[in-house]
């Protein structure tokens, strides 16, 4: 079967240098699948209307639409990497959408500045409660931010009423943030990307980063090596409610109305999206990459599939079909490495 | 003159326990822990499962608190809160099973938590890889440090937890039952490494049950018993027989009752099993009223085999037969009905339901006989359920009360319970006794050799030697897999069956 193929990298190749390294690690990492995936569907989807791809309209959704999610999708990664979860990123988007509004048009002539600050900080605070329901009181994170998935929505709803933020009551200069463009690029996704290569980093190169690893894949053995296994998983709620918070500001931004219902379901997607792009549910393995790839994939396929002709009962199915498809394919890959590892094992005895 | 002799001031002794206390609840684990650590030594602190050994572990590595007893480090009183500060303190310990992280490399496991970093707080990988192969070197091991420890060997997941020690430069080493899952070779690289970490001058503390090992690495030795200190001696000046006697503080003839029993035709016969990778060609028998001992190390594959003889798991060729009568293949129901009980390893898990009452979990194996007319009354299992807890002496407030509230011999008792009920004609019991306290330990012993004299064919696997000396009329030995020992109780000394478990295939030739 496999003798066409090349041999299986030995897990030891101390003769091959950094640039064949390099190489074979992007062959065998987890988001170059989804990558090709995802630039598959721009394939086809610009084959069969071009306008898909090859128009200004058409680009600048490709990389727009998806940018919100992608925020909201890094932080969901990081909580999922410590082995939780956080179902109410959804429900703090639309109270911090909702805050944007109302900051505007209560405090005339707040700097733009103040508004993103204020947002952030507020989503902050909401992945705080979270963040200390998880890690003090030891419940699940699954029920404790389902719980606060509707209380926040249910304080989102009490607040607003049968209001609503228009386009009107916001300043041009910040609805400019959510539709503009530097040479071809919206500012959005620009903000969605300096957030993500900011999170990549962190979570490669600095010690609280990896420690999100070594928490997700085994909290006792984090404990008995004195990681500060409650502040980290604080800090990782906090960051996705403050990446909610900062999705919630541009929300207003790019839609200009905000009714209690902004984001709803997002938490869903979110979680998908990082599914999809590697991030293993049970924690310890995917990077925030991958979780923004599968946001791109994830909406990119939304769009693609009435171009191609598939209806839309289809659509949702064929979204399914993707997460399913991504942790059976993740189980089979991990399930083969340890096979692997442990023949390696007895080959060396 | 003698200016000398007030320069030079023994060094203060690495780590220093006196009668530490610590309890749960009303329970006592450790009554008086008392052991004191040189530098440049290995010290064996030997003793039965319950005697206080992995409490006393536990307090050292600032996973419990002491209620009482002082503890000083290099002459200093110390308390710790935590992990991070016992290991900040210098101390590292070494669990039988390893924890480390399965997903994160070789290296990244090393150095968690404190990786080199430059001066933007970046963890600079490349001086974390040289050192983790500096390291790797010292030890004189080859391990790829960028591989991910899933699938590792226990032997070599260890090998990483002592290079963690040696990156935080501790200068106290514990090592809970280190070799209990290693082969011959592997005890041989730990104990070269021990001895090179014992020579820079570290502090060593070595737990294992193993009297040879005992005396080949260690220097000093300390016995516990029941949570207790009973003493400490340098290894020269004591003998096997000696540790026994304090380790268990009366004779070993007390704690194993076996009682004579009319020994029958044979009741399981098991040709040729095989299951590759996991066992191969597995013969034996069992007569009834025999209590056959199954010994081996931890992995050789005796689970295994008591497994797929009961049907749990699958065997790819060979035959077990009960009375005359074959088994049919990966059939527990089959095994049943034709008079087979398994009681397993794991009791928590495998043999007992915790949220259920002890009634319950005595009945549940025979429930179908005692269901009448589709229903199955409170009244029917508590009758059914209270002659087997009075006969095996369950302490229990009541019948009704949630099995996880049991101890563990008293959990160990209804399983026995839950087995017994189905009236078998052979019972396999894997380790009786682990984790029981030494008194209910005895009680067990004695309830097996009951068994016997009445004509049960006993199949008893122990990592315990005492024990399956002890208690078995035959012992048949396992490694890796195979049969490698059988002995009648007159010929099996420790000695041999220890090197049956143990030796290379090469040496036993």
């Amino acid at each position: 079967m496999t003798a066409t193929t090349a041999p299986p990298a030995k897990p030891a190749q101390p003769g091959s240098s950094a640039a064949t390294r390099i190489v074979s690690h992007i062959f065998k990492a987890r988001e170059t699948g989804i990558l090709i995936a995802l630039l598959a569907v721009i394939v086809v989807a610009t084959a069969v209307n071009p306008n898909f791809l090859f128009s200004s309209d058409g680009f600048r959704d490709l990389l727009l639409t998806p940018s919100l999610l992608l925020l909201v999708a890094v932080g969901q990664a990081i909580v999922i990497i410590t082995r939780n979860v956080d179902l109410s990123v959804g429900s703090v988007l639309g109270l911090t959408a909702y805050l944007t509004g109302r900051l505007f048009i209560d405090i005339p002539g707040i700097p733009v500045i103040a508004v993103f600050l204020a947002g952030i900080a507020f989503g902050a605070i909401l992945g705080l409660i979270n963040g200390a329901l998880v890690a003090f009181a030891r419940v699940p994170a699954l029920v404790i931010t389902l719980g606060t998935l509707y209380i926040y929505r249910g304080i989102n709803v009490a607040w607003t009423g049968s209001d609503r933020i228009n386009a009107s009551d916001l300043p041009a200069a910040f609805r400019g943030l959510g539709t503009g463009q530097i040479l071809f690029i919206p500012i959005l996704t620009i903000i969605a990307v300096i957030v993500l290569v900011m999170a990549a980093w962190v979570l490669r190169n600095l010690r609280s980063g990896r420690e999100f690893y070594a928490i997700g894949s085994d909290p006792d053995a984090a404990h008995l090596y004195g990681l500060r296994v409650t502040r980290r998983i604080l800090t990782a709620f906090v960051l996705s409610g403050a990446l909610a918070g900062l999705s919630g500001v541009l929300y207003a931004a790019r839609y200009g109305t905000v009714s209690s219902g902004a984001g709803t379901g997002l938490e869903l997607q979110a979680i998908g999206a990082a599914v999809i792009g590697g991030v293993a549910i049970s924690g310890g393995v995917g990077t925030v990459w991958g979780a923004a790839i599968g946001a791109y994939l994830l909406l990119t396929i939304n769009r693609a599939l009435p171009i191609v002709g598939i209806q839309d009962f289809w659509q949702r199915a064929v979204v399914g079909a993707l997460i399913i498809g991504a942790i059976v394919l993740d189980r089979v890959l991990a399930l083969r490495q340890h096979r692997k590892l442990i023949e390696a094992r007895e080959d060396v005895r | 003159m003698t200016v000398e002799q007030t320069t030079t001031t023994p060094a203060p002794p690495a780590l220093e326990l006196a009668k530490v206390v610590k309890s749960f609840g009303a329970v006592v684990a450790l009554r008086s822990g008392t052991i004191t650590l040189e530098q440049g030594s290995i010290h064996a602190l030997i003793g039965e499962n319950g005697a206080g050994k992995s409490t006393l572990v536990k307090i050292i590595a600032g996973l419990y608190r002491r209620d009482a007893g002082t503890f000083r480090l290099r002459g200093e009183e110390v308390d710790f809160h935590s992990t991070a500060q016992s290991k900040a303190a210098g101390i590292a310990v070494i669990y039988q099973e390893p924890t480390l992280f399965p997903d994160l490399s070789v290296t990244e496991n090393i150095f968690m938590g404190r990786q080199p970093t430059n001066r933007f707080g970046r963890i600079d990988r490349k001086a974390m890889r040289t050192e983790a192969e500096e390291i790797f070197a010292r030890l004189g091991v080859s391990i790829d440090p960028d591989r991910i420890t899933d699938g590792l060997s226990i032997a070599d997941q260890q090998i990483i937890e002592i290079a963690k020690a040696i990156s935080l430069d501790a200068r106290v080493l514990i090592m809970d039952e280190p070799t209990a899952a290693l082969s011959g070779v592997e005890v041989e690289r730990l104990f070269a490494v021990a001895r090179s970490l014992r020579d820079e001058g570290r502090a060593l503390m070595f737990i294992s049950h193993r009297f040879d090992e005992v005396f080949a690495l260690c220097d000093t030795v300390t016995v516990m018993r029941d949570g207790s200190y009973i003493a400490t001696e340098p290894i020269a000046e004591t003998s096997v027989d000696e540790l026994v006697r304090q380790m268990v503080g009366r004779d070993v003839a007390e704690l194993f009752p076996k009682l004579p029993a009319e020994i029958g035709d044979d009741v399981l016969v098991v040709e040729g099993l095989t299951r590759p990778g996991v066992f191969h060609d597995i013969s034996f028998t069992v007569r009834a009223g025999e209590i056959v001992g199954l010994a081996g190390l931890v992995g050789a594959g005796r689970s295994e085999v008591a497994r797929a003889i009961f049907g749990v798991d699958p065997y790819s060729s060979g035959s077990v037969r009960v009375s005359g009568t074959a088994l049919p293949k990966g059939n527990p129901n089959a095994a049943m009905t034709r008079g087979l009980a398994l009681v397993p390893e794991d009791r928590r898990k495998q043999g007992l339901v915790l949220d259920e009452s002890v009634s319950r979990n005595i009945t549940l194996a025979i429930r179908s006989t005692l269901t009448k007319g589709g229903l199955l009354t409170d009244r029917a299992q508590n009758t059914a359920a209270a002659v087997w807890a009075s006969r095996l002496e369950v302490k229990t407030a009541a019948l009704d009360a949630e099995t996880g509230t049991l101890s563990g011999g008293n959990q160990q008792k209804v399983v026995l319970g839950k087995w017994l009920a189905t009236e078998p004609t052979v019972l396999i019991v894997d380790e009786p006794t682990r984790g029981i306290d030494v008194g209910t330990k005895s009680e067990v012993h004695r309830l097996l050799s009951v068994l016997a004299q009445q004509g049960i064919a006993i199949l008893m696997i122990s990592s315990e030697l005492p024990e399956v000396l002890g208690m078995a009329d035959r012992v048949l030995v396992m490694r890796e897999g195979s049969l490698t020992g059988e002995f009648p109780r007159s010929e099996a000394t420790p000695e041999a069956v220890m090197f049956a478990a143990t030796a290379d295939k090469e040496d036993a030739k």
